[in-house]
C-alpha cells in the first residue's frame, strides 16, 4: 500500500520535470520536422505549402554539404585528440606535488569559465591577428612574415581556440581519475620491473580509460554544435563551414527555413551515428 | 642467495627522523618478521629495503653488494602489498605474468611459469578471471603468485593479511609459512600482530619509534624480553607489569609476570584480590583480578574448567622462576 501510494506520489511529483524536459525536446524537434517538409521563406512570401522531400534533396545535393560534414568531423576529431592527449599530460603533471598547487589548478581550469564568444574574440584579436596579434609580434621579432592564421590556417585556428576552451574540462576529469589511482599499484609495477613508459601504458592509461571515455562522449556532444567560435572568427569562410554553421546560413542568411530544417534533421542523424559509433567503441569501457 | 644487510640505515622525512641509524642482518633463507605498534617505522624500513623509499643515510647490502643506489626492479626482491596492488584491468594470468613480460621473457616461458605458480597456489581455475571477481584470499594468492614467478632473492610482505577476516588469516598464515619451508627463500614480513610474528618467524625484530628493541627467535623474545617494551608487546594476553613497592621487594623498578605463570587459589597465596571480568575461551579462562599489589588488574590464565564468580575472593601466587625484573631504564636485570 505504502509503496504504491508513494510510487504514484513520486510520479506526480516528477511529472512537471518530465513534461518540461519532453516539451523542451519534442516541440523543437516536431517544428523542425514540420518545417523541413515545407517551402517556407519568411521574407519572400512566407509559407508556400508542402514540398515533400524537396528540401532534403536540395540540402544534400548542395555543393556545400559534404565539405561541411568533413569540416565538422575534422573539427570534432582534432579537438578531441588535442584535449585528450594534453589533458592526460596536464593531469599527470598537476598530480605531482608542487609549490602553489591550488593556484595552478585554478589557473588551468580558468579558460572553461570564459564564454565561447569572448574567448573567440580574444584569440582573434590578441593572438591570431596578423597586425596586432601576439603570434604576429613573435614572428616579426624573429624576422619572419606574420601569418594570417584565420584565412591561411582557418580550421586549425578554430580547432586551437576550441581546444583551449575544452582542455580544462578534460584535464579536470582526468586529474580526478589520476588521483584515484592506487599508488601501491604503481609501486608494485615498479618492483615488477616496469619503467615509466610501461607503467604509463599498462597501469595509468587503462586506469584512465573510463575517464577518457566520458571526456570523449561529453565533448563530442557539445563540439558537434560549435557555433560562436566560427561566427566570431571566420563567418564560415575558408573551409570552416561546419554542418551547424551551414544550417544557420540556410535559415538566417538565405532566409530559407524549410531547407535549414532539413539540414537540422541531417545533423540529428549525424549526431546519432557518431553517438552509436562511439558507444560501440568505448561502451565496453563503461561496463567494466 | 638472499642475504640482506643494513648498515647504519636511516630515514628522515623533512626534519622528522623516522628511523635513526640502524644495523640489521637478515641471513639467507630466514623468515624475519618486523613487528611493532603502528607508526613504529616497520613499513618504512621494508620500503627502504625494497628501494621504494630512498635512504637518508647508510647502506643496504643485498648478498654483499651495495644496493643502496639500485632501482627497486634490479634488487631482485619481490613485494606483496597490503592492498595486494593487483592490476584491476588484467586477468589473473596477465597479473602473474606481468613481471615476466616486463623482463622480456618469451610467451611460452611466461605461460609455463604462470601455470607452475598457479598450481602451487591453487589458482589454476581462476587464471582467466579479473581480480575484481576474486575473494580476498584469492587476491592475496594472486599477489603472492606475482611475487613467486620472479624467483626473487627475497620476498617482502607488507602487512599482507590485515585485510582478511580472522579465519582466512589463520589459513593464509599457514600457507605462507609452508611456502617458505618449500621455497627456502628469505622472507621479510611486516606486521603489527604479534601472534603472526610469533607463529611464523624464525627471527623477530621488535621495533619502536624506529629503534630496534630486540632481535631474536620467538621463544627468546618470549622467555627473555630485553626490556619492558618487548615484555609488554610479545605474548597474548599481555604480561602483567607491576611497579612500585611490590617491584622493590624484588630489587627492581618493574617486575613482569605472564598470565600463565600465576597460580590461582581460593584459599592461600601471595597476593589477595577479587575477581573481575573472566573470559572463557573453552581451553583456557582468563581472569582479571584486582589486587593490592598492582593498581591495574592482573590477568591470570587458568584451565578452562575453573569458574569463579565476579567479586569472588582469590589468592594469586606468581612463580618466582618466571618473574622478569627490569631496572629504572626499563632494561632487564639478569
Amino acid at each position: 500500500m505504502a509503496t504504491q501510494h508513494s510510487r504514484s506520489a513520486a510520479r506526480l511529483m516528477m511529472a512537471p520535470a518530465v513534461t518540461l524536459l519532453l516539451g523542451w525536446m519534442l516541440v523543437p524537434l516536431t517544428m523542425t520536422l514540420y518545417f523541413s517538409f515545407k517551402q517556407y521563406l519568411p521574407m519572400r512570401g512566407g509559407d508556400l505549402g508542402w514540398v515533400g522531400f524537396d528540401n532534403y534533396v536540395r540540402f544534400v545535393s548542395s555543393s556545400a554539404f559534404w565539405p561541411s560534414v568533413q569540416a565538422t568531423l575534422v573539427l570534432v576529431g582534432g579537438v578531441l585528440v588535442i584535449t585528450v592527449v594534453l589533458g592526460v599530460a596536464l593531469a599527470l603533471l598537476l598530480d605531482q606535488p608542487m609549490w602553489g598547487q591550488g593556484v595552478v589548478r585554478v589557473l588551468v581550469i580558468a579558460p572553461f569559465f570564459v564564454m565561447p564568444t569572448v574567448s573567440a574574440l580574444l584569440w582573434k584579436n590578441m593572438f591570431l591577428d596578423p597586425v596586432n596579434g601576439f603570434f604576429a609580434h613573435i614572428l616579426k621579432a624573429v624576422g619572419l612574415a606574420p601569418i594570417e592564421f584565420l584565412s591561411q590556417y582557418s580550421l586549425v585556428s578554430i580547432i586551437l581556440i576550441v581546444s583551449w576552451q575544452w582542455l580544462p574540462f578534460a584535464t579536470l576529469i582526468l586529474l580526478t581519475a589520476t588521483q584515484s589511482l592506487d599508488s601501491e599499484q604503481l609501486e608494485a609495477a615498479e618492483m615488477d620491473g616496469a619503467r615509466w613508459p610501461s607503467r604509463f601504458i599498462f597501469i595509468i592509461l587503462p586506469h584512465l580509460s573510463r575517464a577518457i571515455t566520458v571526456v570523449i562522449l561529453i565533448q563530442t556532444i557539445f563540439l558537434l554544435g560549435i557555433f560562436a567560435e566560427i561566427f566570431v572568427t571566420t563567418q564560415g569562410s575558408f573551409g570552416t563551414r561546419t554542418l551547424t554553421y551551414l544550417i544557420f546560413q540556410r535559415v538566417l542568411e538565405s532566409q530559407n527555413v524549410g531547407l535549414g530544417s532539413a539540414g537540422g534533421v541531417y545533423a540529428i542523424i549525424l549526431a546519432n551515428i557518431v553517438a552509436i559509433f562511439l558507444m560501440r567503441v568505448v561502451g565496453k569501457n563503461l561496463d567494466a | 642467495m638472499g642475504q640482506i644487510q643494513l648498515n647504519k640505515v636511516s630515514k628522515s622525512f623533512g626534519n622528522v627522523e623516522v628511523i635513526p641509524p640502524l644495523d640489521l642482518t637478515i641471513e639467507d633463507g630466514e623468515f624475519v618478521v618486523f613487528v611493532g605498534p603502528s607508526g613504529c617505522g616497520k613499513s618504512t624500513l621494508l620500503r627502504l629495503i625494497a628501494g621504494l623509499e630512498d635512504v637518508s643515510g647508510g647502506h643496504v647490502l643485498i648478498d654483499g653488494r651495495d644496493a643502496t643506489e639500485t632501482v627497486p626492479a634490479k634488487r631482485g626482491l619481490a613485494m606483496v602489498f597490503q592492498s595486494y596492488a593487483l592490476y584491476p584491468h588484467m586477468s589473473v594470468r596477465k597479473n602473474i605474468a606481468f613481471p615476466l613480460r616486463m623482463a622480456g621473457l618469451d610467451k611460452a616461458e611466461q605461460a609455463r611459469k604462470v601455470e607452475q605458480a598457479a598450481e602451487v597456489l591453487n589458482l589454476t581455475d581462476y587464471l582467466d578471471r579479473r581480480p575484481g571477481q576474486l575473494s580476498g584470499g584469492q587476491r592475496q594468492r594472486v599477489a603472492i603468485g606475482r611475487a613467486i614467478v620472479r624467483e626473487p632473492e627475497a620476498f617482502l610482505f607488507d602487512e599482507p593479511l590485515s585485510n582478511l577476516d580472522a579465519a582466512l588469516r589463520v589459513g593464509m598464515r599457514l600457507e605462507i609459512s609452508e611456502l617458505h619451508k618449500r621455497l627456502k627463500t628469505t622472507m621479510i614480513y611486516v606486521t603489527h600482530d604479534q601472534v603472526e610474528a610469533m607463529t611464523m618467524a624464525d627471527k623477530i625484530v621488535v621495533l619502536q619509534a624506529g629503534f630496534i628493541e630486540q632481535v631474536g627467535s620467538p621463544l627468546e623474545l618470549y622467555q627473555r624480553p630485553r626490556n619492558v617494551f618487548v615484555a609488554g608487546f610479545i605474548g597474548s594476553p599481555k604480561m602483567n607489569l607491576i611497579s612500585g613497592a611490590e617491584a622493590a621487594k624484588h630489587d627492581a623498578t618493574t617486575i613482569g609476570i605472564r598470565p600463565e605463570h600465576i597460580g590461582i587459589s581460593q584459599t592461600e597465596g601471595t597476593w589477595k584480590g577479587t575477581v573481575g571480568v573472566s573470559e572463557h575461551l573453552g581451553s583456557d579462562t582468563f581472569f582479571h583480578v584486582q589486587c593490592n599489589a598492582s593498581p591495574e588488574p592482573i590477568t591470570v590464565r587458568a584451565t578452562g574448567e575453573l569458574s569463579l564468580q565476579y567479586g569472588a575472593e582469590v589468592w594469586l601466587t606468581p612463580r618466582q622462576e618466571h618473574l622478569h625484573r627490569f631496572d629504572e631504564n626499563g632494561l632487564r636485570i639478569e
